[in-house]
């Protein structure tokens, strides 16, 4: 091997994988610790002797605000970090100024409604006039404290990434590197010494190809694992080590979302916030939040548990913005963002090994995600800072890092913050959801209300065992000659089944508009700006083909978010587009077919990838 | 027989195409809505050249690159993070502003004179590269008037291939009008060469480069000089994208000719 296609190795004191919220915090306070009043280094490298600690952060997105998404949050550990903060020197954010909840009842009828809830909406409809209802919703006289993010600030992650990372590269004390997968940890026996980056320079099988170029190992004293719910570091390191007892992932959810340039008449003030359930189906929960400037970030979450072998995100979410009690707020403005992204949405329960002998795990992968209060940077953040300030204590005691040292000062800094805590209440919040719609509201008002003392118990199911066939889903709605008839021809074209099904339910057309409602298409180029370089191997792979093969229809393909995954023509193989993915990593939990030899995955393996959504609205 | 270069890249920052852009009047004169948050690439033109520059110093050992940019610092402390990792160079950062509505004789006089202050450049070696022209400002004449100002008079605009010959001499495929080709040679540097498309494709993120590169673009950024570049006392009447028609359409195994068929007969309308 000659130096082109060997890899080569570099050696810094802290490698982090994954640039959001979790590694920013770690960054922001590790650097403020990294210079005294003079400027001075204050803690040195071992690595390079003489010279500051040498840290880097590589980040999968082509930049650091990309693929990312609106959120409200308390900001508690963001505001700690910054006393003196107003909120509005962060691009797109500003202090939440309402928040209301809305009970959304079906003005088309062709959601999938129990019978308890149409009685609900019987009751709200007849109590018109009396009830806070218009538009076919129904607002919360209150909203539990639990719930309310008041005071809070809604903002753009996108742009608050770019704002501190910005910061973080001015400082001259880190480097932020986008565009650079990281396609696995370096393992010495259970010790993790570093992070491998993915090979460039490949075809789409991972084969060498024109200027190829090897990912180069870069060792490192402590690797900081930031890269999310399914990131290709956080996925090796559950493999390796598995999980605590009594834990597991099998709860998620895919948020799609879009920005919108809200019209002139639209009468909502910056800094409102609205939550909604109820539709287009009852499992799936939408939110709106307006950002300055006539901006608004909205969207909805299809979670693990809406039971349907057709389940999909983006005409769902078009339903939902044609909802007339959000449209009204909509109608005439101009699209200018989408994206989606998969939730780990288990919590506490999800919560891997924190820490190993040259590791730490951080933010939404380490389980740090509030299920009851739906938060998430805000607790990202705060496991950030936690373990910034444990390895300043070890750096400072000249101590390795090492399992032992980590839990003694990262570890135990979370256990005892109120991340931890309210994380801990939140633990059973959303089990009833396993139950039905109606249990999970009742169980996360007991839990929120009793703060987790009580809740309404249920087995998790592994993701795929929930599924129905599409039998069973549309018994009694769509009779069976139509329902094959229906799936035959969607198999036959290799398209998703979910179009023809919905339209036999009586979901109406989407009245393109070419400016607010777009095609699956258009909104990958329009709103997500999907792009993705040449020279790097498909990171979607299906790995036992034959199980494929037997699967109709592929859920893979129906809740495949940029339509990167079709079905097999004629019921084969599914198509991946590496292209038009938006690295949302639906595909790896809706998988109905159990991976072999490992009851907790699918038989898609999800892995590093480079490129994906380019717009800096997300 | 290769020959030592001394390749000073004039590239900087345009708005990521891919956003969206609106025009619009703002207290201090025309700009983009939202600007400061678009994430910024760099400028396409200028970074064939710079793709192709690094390419000729490659193949020309003992050569060196420097990139020379205007414009807002923290944009191109944000661009240097994506192409560092692609391509040696020293970086010469001047802060100014990189939108499309400066005037093109200053700037040439701003980037003239921060190349005339490089330490280390010699003159003899010297290829200026660049943009043809640039994404947001499409005068296509500052690398002229820089060349100009250099004292650079071997000047070739739109090219598309360099070839360092032996003898020194060095082989130049031109656009011109007409959609053909002009092939020049020169004996060889100093020389201005305006980069239409060249023929590489974007280097690799190599993480080893960019650790090189790190350790003078931060310096060089923090050291950035502020640039008078706008075109102050001018008024804009007006500024506006034009209208954009999108109808996409999925096809897939359909004969070019079908294709070519069906966009004819669009045009036509």
């Amino acid at each position: 091997m000659d130096s082109q296609t060997e890899s080569q190795t570099m050696e810094v004191d802290i490698a982090c994988v994954g640039f959001g919220p979790a590694v920013a915090g770690f960054l922001n306070t590790l650097t403020k610790a990294m210079v005294d009043d003079q400027g001075q280094p204050t803690l040195a490298s071992k690595v390079m002797p003489g010279a500051p600690l040498q840290v880097l952060c590589y980040e999968r997105a082509d930049d650091i605000g990309f693929g990312v998404s609106g959120v409200v949050t308390r900001g508690r550990s963001i505001k700690e970090a910054f006393p003196e903060l107003n909120i509005e020197e962060i691009p797109m954010a500003c202090p939440v100024s309402e928040e209301k909840v809305l009970y959304l009842m079906d003005p088309i009828g062709a959601s999938k409604r129990s019978p308890v809830l149409k009685g609900v909406d019987k009751l709200l409809n007849a109590g018109k006039g009396i009830l806070p209802v218009w538009d076919h919703a129904f607002q919360l006289p209150y909203i539990p404290p639990f719930l309310s993010k008041e005071p809070g600030m809604v903002l753009s992650i996108g742009q608050f990434n770019q704002w501190i990372g910005s910061q973080l590269m001015a400082s001259g004390l880190v480097q932020i590197w986008p565009g650079m997968p990281v396609s696995q940890p370096l393992f010495e026996g259970d010790k993790v010494v570093g992070v491998k980056l993915v090979d460039q320079g490949v075809e789409k099988d991972g084969t060498p190809g024109p200027g190829y170029l090897p990912g180069m190992n870069i060792r490192a004293g402590l690797t900081v694992v930031g890269d999310g719910p399914f990131g290709p570091v956080g996925q090796k390191l559950n493999e390796h080590f598995g999980f605590p007892e009594d834990h597991h992932q099998r709860e998620w959810a895919a948020g799609m979302k879009v920005v919108v340039e809200l019209p002139p008449s639209c009468k909502l003030q910056p800094g409102t916030v609205l939550h909604t359930f109820g539709f287009p189906e009852p499992e799936i929960f939408g939110f709106l939040y307006v950002l300055p400037n006539r901006i608004a970030s909205l969207g909805i979450f299809v979670p693990s548990w809406l039971d349907s072998p057709v389940r999909t995100s983006y005409r769902y979410l078009q339903h939902w913005m044609m909802h007339p009690a959000i449209w009204t707020h909509l109608e005439g403005g101009t699209l200018l963002s989408w994206g989606a992204k998969s939730l780990q949405e288990s919590g506490k329960r999800g919560e891997p090994f924190l820490a190993g002998d040259g590791y730490a795990r951080i933010g939404e992968g380490s389980g740090s995600t509030n299920v009851l209060t739906g938060s998430g940077v805000d607790e990202a953040w705060a496991t950030g800072t936690q373990l910034a300030e444990g390895v300043i204590e070890l750096i400072k005691a000249g101590k390795p890092f090492t399992r032992a040292n980590l839990e003694e000062t990262y570890v135990k800094r979370r256990r005892q913050s109120w991340v931890e805590k309210e994380g801990e209440i939140a633990k059973k919040a959303r089990d009833g959801f396993q139950r039905g719609v109606v249990l999970g509201l009742i169980g996360m008002g007991l839990t929120g209300m009793t703060r987790g003392h009580l809740n309404i118990p249920a087995a998790i199911k592994r993701p795929y065992e929930r599924v129905p066939t599409l039998e069973d889903y549309c018994r009694g709605r769509i009779p069976a000659e139509e329902r094959e008839k229906i799936k035959q021809e969607a198999k036959a074209k290799g398209v998703p089944a979910y179009q023809g099904i919905m339209d036999r339910l009586g979901w109406p057309q989407i009245p393109f508009d070419g400016k607010l409602l777009v095609s699956q298409q258009d909104v990958l180029l329009v709103g997500g700006k999907v792009q993705a370089a040449a020279g790097f191997a498909d990171h979607v792979k299906f790995l036992s083909p034959e199980l494929c093969e037997n699967c109709h229809p592929q859920l893979c393909a129906e809740m495949c978010s940029a339509q990167a995954i079709e079905p097999g023509e004629g019921g084969g193989i599914p198509r991946f587009d590496r292209e038009k993915c938006v690295h949302c990593g639906a595909c790896m939990w809706n998988c109905i077919r159990r991976r072999e030899n490992d009851s907790e995955r699918t038989n898609i393996d999800f892995s590093a990838g480079s490129g994906g959504l380019h717009s800096a609205e997300n | 027989m290769s020959a030592e270069y001394h390749i000073v890249v004039c590239g900087s920052v345009v708005p990521d195409p891919l956003q969206t852009l609106a025009p619009m009047q703002g207290p201090t004169g025309p700009g983009l809505k939202n600007e400061l948050m678009l994430p910024a690439v760099l400028d396409p033109f200028a970074a064939h050249s710079l793709y192709e520059a690094a390419d000729l110093a490659k193949k020309n050992p003992g050569s060196k690159i420097w990139l020379v940019s205007l414009g807002n610092k923290m944009k191109l402390q944000q661009l240097m993070m994506t192409i560092a990792q692609k391509v040696s160079f020293e970086l010469v950062a001047l802060d100014g502003s990189a939108s499309g509505f400066t005037d093109s004789f200053e700037v040439a006089e701003v980037l003239a004179g921060a190349i005339e202050n490089i330490a280390g450049l010699d003159r003899s070696k010297l290829l200026l590269f660049g943009g043809c022209s640039s994404a947001s400002r499409d005068a296509g004449v500052t690398l002229q008037m820089i060349g100009e100002r250099l004292g650079l008079v071997n000047q070739f605009l739109a090219v598309d291939k360099l070839t360092s010959e032996d003898g020194g001499n060095l082989r130049i495929l031109e656009r011109i009008e007409g959609g053909e080709y002009q092939v020049s040679t020169c004996s060889g540097p100093p020389a201005v060469m305006g980069w239409a498309t060249g023929n590489l494709p974007e280097p690799p993120n190599n993480p080893q480069v960019g650790m090189a590169n790190m350790r003078t673009i931060m310096p060089a950024l923090q050291k950035a000089t502020a640039s008078q570049v706008g075109a102050a006392g001018m008024t804009f009447e007006k500024v506006e994208l034009p209208s954009q028609q999108r109808k996409t359409r999925i096809v897939k195994d359909t004969p070019v000719e079908e294709i070519a068929r069906e966009i004819v007969a669009w045009i036509k309308g």
